[in-house]
């Protein structure tokens, strides 16, 4: 089986005699879900980073989607990007863009006309339940609802690869729910990669995962 | 509004810079417009004693660009009443002859009395008359004035370019939460930087027309005019076509550059 991800030896950190992410070694297999916990600190929304460039690795191989992260150039990097769909912890919307026109920014910036985003962008705001807002600006939404924006955005290009932290943080059941199935429906009928970082894996989950733990510095698959 | 604000700090200084390239090159054309005059009224009187034909006072100096004689028949018309006809023929015959000489250019003091010397070391010419004192006087004044003028816009231009360059660094910060945002996302720099090159460009623009507007009122309003004609000139203050373009390809450059100096300079987000 492919995999998009690999790490070998894998060290992370953002000062130079520090360690977030210590020698670890895993790897990711094409179209799997997979879950990442651990205690608030340990490292996790730092392994995101390193997933999609924002750090480079302090020691050790990393390869995401066939690219080396290792001294990655500009525009490898934002190729890759382009291909990545992302919830960030603290969604990063862009305040003076609508809902809408946040949803469409990955379509934007792959070139795509009108004509292809536009319903594209109403598909994915209806998903999220969130039509009636389109055309509101994120600081106007609450918490939970801009959560389900960065979740529609990131969906938009149909990405490869989602790496999404903690993306039912602020969210009651039923809203989680449906952020669960999203996931689950790229994963199942795009064969999308998914890797979710949570502090509950959801009861509800249906797709066979895996799941790995982050404590001391150290990754482990649990099985 | 804050990007209001923005946009017409912009502008306002896209308009100083406009404006002082304009008065540099109003400033330019009017002193070559008094040249041009001052060439054309200027010439030197010569008195010599036999007829000399235009190529021979041309070969005497390359800046001679062409002579005339000035008749004295008129004169001795008048005189015809009280002399014999004799008398008047022998006149005729002694009186010296004179020229108005032309000069292809306007003369320097020294080019005047260069020219002066060689005139007079013609042995058939007698006199010359330069008269380089009364246009000296006002030609010197207006060098020094279109200096002044000059380094005045120089200074005022970039003053205010250093101003834009700090304004654009308040734009880039303002954009700069979107900007990393979109990099994220695997947008390429010019992508991301579009919003800034639109108003950069959109703002050059808008300076341009106010430019172009602001010469309008002064051409209508005819005070300029009326100035410089009380000094026996007339040159196009603003010539929509060529200063309009001009202006326009100055504002563009100046706002253009600046932006790609603060987007090469902020390349790497994070
Ligand atoms: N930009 C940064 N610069 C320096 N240190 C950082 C930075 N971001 C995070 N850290 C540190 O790295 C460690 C891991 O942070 P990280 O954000 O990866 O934790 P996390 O597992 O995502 O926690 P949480 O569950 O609270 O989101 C923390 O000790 C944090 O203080
Ligand atoms: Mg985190």
């Amino acid at each position: 089986m492919d995999k998009v991800i690999i790490a070998e030896n894998l060290s992370l950190s953002y000062k130079e005699f520090e360690t977030i992410i210590s020698k670890a070694s895993f790897s990711i297999d094409a179209g799997s879900f997979v879950f990442i916990t651990g205690a608030s600190g340990s490292g996790k929304s730092t392994l995101l980073k390193s997933l999609y460039g924002a750090i480079e690795p302090r020691g050790g191989q990393l390869v995401v989607g066939g690219v080396k992260m290792n001294r990655i150039s500009t525009s490898k990097l934002n190729f890759l990007r382009r291909h990545v769909g992302i919830v960030f912890q603290d969604y990063k919307l862009i305040k003076e863009w609508t809902i809408e026109k946040n949803v469409m920014l990955p379509l934007i910036i792959s070139g795509y006309t009108k004509e292809v985003s536009d319903p594209q962008v109403q598909k994915l705001l209806g998903h999220v339940k969130l039509s009636h807002q389109a055309g509101k600006y994120p600081p106007e939404l609450s918490g939970g609802e801009q959560q389900r924006v960065a979740m529609a955005r990131a969906l938009a290009h149909n990405p490869i690869l989602i790496l999404a932290d903690e993306p039912t943080g602020n969210l009651d059941e039923y809203s989680s729910e449906v952020i669960w199935n999203l996931l689950e429906g790229a994963n199942t009928q795009l064969k999308t990669t998914i890797v979710v970082v949570t502090h509950r894996i959801p009861s509800s989950i249906s797709v066979p995962y895996k799941h790995f733990h982050i404590e001391m510095g150290n990754i482990h698959e649990i099985a | 509004m804050k990007s209001l604000k923005n946009h017409i700090s912009l502008i306002v200084a896209l308009f100083t810079v406009l404006f002082a390239v304009q008065i540099y090159v109003a400033v330019d054309r009017t002193i070559k417009a008094y040249e041009t005059r001052l060439k054309n009224d200027y010439s030197i009187i010569v008195v010599a004693n036999k007829t000399l034909s235009p190529d021979e006072f041309k070969a005497m100096d390359s800046i001679i660009d062409r002579s005339e004689p000035i008749a004295t028949d008129q004169v001795l018309q008048r005189l015809q009443g009280e002399m014999s006809k004799k008398n008047l023929e022998l006149l005729k015959l002694t009186l010296p002859k004179f020229y108005r000489i032309y000069l292809s250019r306007f003369p320097t003091p020294e080019e005047i009395s260069k020219l002066q010397k060689r005139l007079q070391k013609n042995s058939s010419i007698q006199r010359v008359e330069g008269y380089a004192q009364t246009h000296d006087t006002v030609y010197k004044l207006m060098l020094l004035f279109k200096d002044v003028v000059q380094i005045f816009s120089i200074a005022i231009a970039a003053v205010t370019s250093l101003l834009i360059l700090k304004e654009m660094r308040l734009w880039q910060f303002q954009h700069a939460e979107r900007m990393s945002i979109m990099a994220l996302f695997g947008a390429p720099v010019w992508l991301r930087s579009a919003v800034l090159f639109r108003l950069a460009i959109v703002d050059a623009i808008i300076a341009t027309i106010v430019v172009c507007i602001a010469f309008f009122v002064i051409e209508e309003n005819g005070w300029m005019d009326l100035l410089l004609n009380t000094v026996g000139i007339t040159i196009d203050l603003f010539d929509f076509l060529q200063d309009g373009i001009r202006s326009l390809i100055i504002a563009l450059s100046v706002s253009i550059i600046l932006t790609m100096t603060i987007v090469i300079g902020n390349d790497e987000e994070e």
